[in-house]
């Protein structure tokens, strides 16, 4: 775990702004509780408990980094992303379709070897026949067309399921392929769903 | 008023309207749009399903009446003279002033940690093997489930009362509230990215807005402990964060930790005021 400075500099922060009935926990108490709280973790699942410097930002803040913050997120974030090599960003809509609807995977109690899936569906609106969308993130319904499904539109769609908080810092979007959580070819069968003129998010 | 057991209630006249409910529930999941029309489906039938005559979850609290009042454990003791906050074997509102400050244990503690506590003092429990039944599941009953519902449901039709008033009950709040916001994990999910707005959704499922006290932290910690047509068990506030941790990617979540507790406090002030109708039903 690198820079303590950053949460001890957004501690100062924060700490101000809670109201003054309030006690204020110091952060190494929170995390203290924390770590007893997930101590039967396998080892392969303890990075999870922790927090990167993005995720300990955006909690300390509440989701509202002040604007200097949120630019370092930004480029942090930005300079996280890979781009598939041959520089094709649309793969398989249909493929992408199926990827959109999957919620399983990356639980504890998914059988071993569940391909994760990016679960879109639970947060946005895509393509007009699925009425079963969940309403956190904005509708996705057309977004390819709205696009002009210019190539470079599509680049950034590819960037924006790699990592979402390369464009809002905080977003409560998972950063994808940041984590892992889904490879290359399932980001770009994603972007196709999205983006494609023959996708039924376009129709 | 208080819901409570109807003495005239038969375990066959629940079992029967379950596996009406869940008739109902695998019919409408055949079609396309499930999720939505059994939910609706449910909602409609739920005033009626939380009859105590009907909602199975009553079987556990009758368990959980026989257990509190059976002597076990190396000292064979009943948990009859447990302090559970109101005094000895007090049990009316008790379940409505949980999580609260102990001084005897010198902590914070909910009900499932209580519990764990008289357990091991009174009646020299074998916690270990209490443990391994923690939730319930096919085949196999869970104590500590049982004493929940019994327990709860002898705050049933009274009101929350969120103690915050030791410091060490303040601290537990915060941490709860910290907790509450604390972003990790492979999806940055935290409590507040699903439960940090009103009126949203996952999928048809409406999300209840936990940041400000009121009705929807009401609603929701006031049906809880429950009974999960969905997973066809009795379903505590423990096992439900449970199973959000599970979703937000976590490892499983120690049970009855310092962590839940102070979650499940910040809940409960959320809740504050709000009323108890348990055991409920939902899907
Ligand atoms: C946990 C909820 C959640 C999930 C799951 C999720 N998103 Fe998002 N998404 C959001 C939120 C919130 C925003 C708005 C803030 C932002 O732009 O990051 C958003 C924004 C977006 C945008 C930008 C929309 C615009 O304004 O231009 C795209 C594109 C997008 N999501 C695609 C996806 C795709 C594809 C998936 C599945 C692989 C997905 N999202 C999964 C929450 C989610």
């Amino acid at each position: 775990m690198k820079p303590l400075s950053i949460s001890v500099v957004l501690a100062a922060l924060s700490f101000p702004a809670l109201a003054a009935d309030k006690v204020a926990v110091p952060p190494a108490e929170v995390e203290a509780v924390v770590q007893a709280m997930f101590k039967s973790a396998l080892e392969d699942w303890k990075p999870r408990v922790g927090q990167d410097e993005t995720q300990r930002v955006c909690t300390d803040t509440r989701n509202n980094p002040p604007d200097a913050e949120a630019a370092k997120i930004k480029a942090r974030e930005l300079a996280s992303i890979a781009y598939p090599e041959d520089g094709n960003v649309m793969g398989d809509w249909k493929k992408g379709e199926k990827i959109a609807q999957t919620g399983t995977g990356g639980q504890f109690s998914d059988e071993p070897g569940t391909v994760n899936g990016g679960n879109c569906y639970a947060c946005h609106q895509m393509a007009a026949a699925e009425v079963s969308f969940g309403t956190l993130g904005p509708s996705l319904l057309g977004y390819g067309k709205l696009k002009n499904f210019q190539a470079a539109e599509n680049k950034l769609a590819l960037a924006k399921i790699f990592n979402a908080q390369s464009v809002v810092a905080c977003s409560n979007m998972p950063r994808f392929g940041y984590h892992k959580f889904l490879s290359m070819d399932q980001i770009k069968d994603v972007t196709a769903y999205l983006m494609s003129p023959d996708s039924p998010v376009n129709k | 008023m208080a819901r409570t057991r109807h003495e005239t209630r038969t375990a066959a006249g629940a079992g029967a309207l379950l596996a009406f409910v869940l008739g109902l529930a695998g019919g409408v999941a055949a079609e396309e749009t499930a999720a939505d029309q059994s939910e609706k489906e449910i909602e409609k039938y739920r005033a009626m399903i939380n009859d105590p005559m009907a909602n199975p979850a009553f079987l556990n609290v009758d368990r959980g009446e026989i257990l509190w009042k059976t002597a076990r454990g190396s000292k064979n003791a009943s948990l009859e003279t447990c302090d559970l906050g109101e005094g000895a074997g007090k049990l009316e509102s008790a379940y409505a002033k949980l999580p609260r400050y102990f001084k005897d244990a010198d902590k914070v503690l909910d009900l499932e940690q209580r519990l764990l506590w008289c357990m091991d003092k009174i009646q020299g429990a074998d916690l270990k093997e209490i443990l391994s039944r923690k939730f319930s599941g096919p085949g196999k009953v869970s104590d500590m489930e049982d004493l929940v519902a019994y327990i709860a449901n002898k705050s049933s039709g009274m009101k929350f009362s969120a103690q915050v008033g030791h410091p060490k009950e303040q601290q537990a709040y915060a941490i709860g509230e910290a907790l509450f916001y604390r972003r990790s994990s492979i999806e940055d999910f935290s409590c507040a990215t699903c439960h940090g707005d009103t009126g949203k959704r996952i999928r048809l499922q409406a999300l209840p807005d936990f940041t400000k006290p009121g009705k929807d932290a009401q609603d929701t910690m006031g049906s809880w402990p429950t009974y999960r047509v969905s997973q066809s068990q009795m379903r505590t506030m423990q096992h439900r964060l449970w199973d959000c941790y599970r979703q937000m990617r976590m490892p499983a979540p120690e049970y009855g930790s310092e962590g839940i507790t102070a979650l499940t406090l910040y809940l409960t002030k959320q809740a504050d005021g709000g009323e108890i109708t348990v055991p409920s039903i939902k899907r």
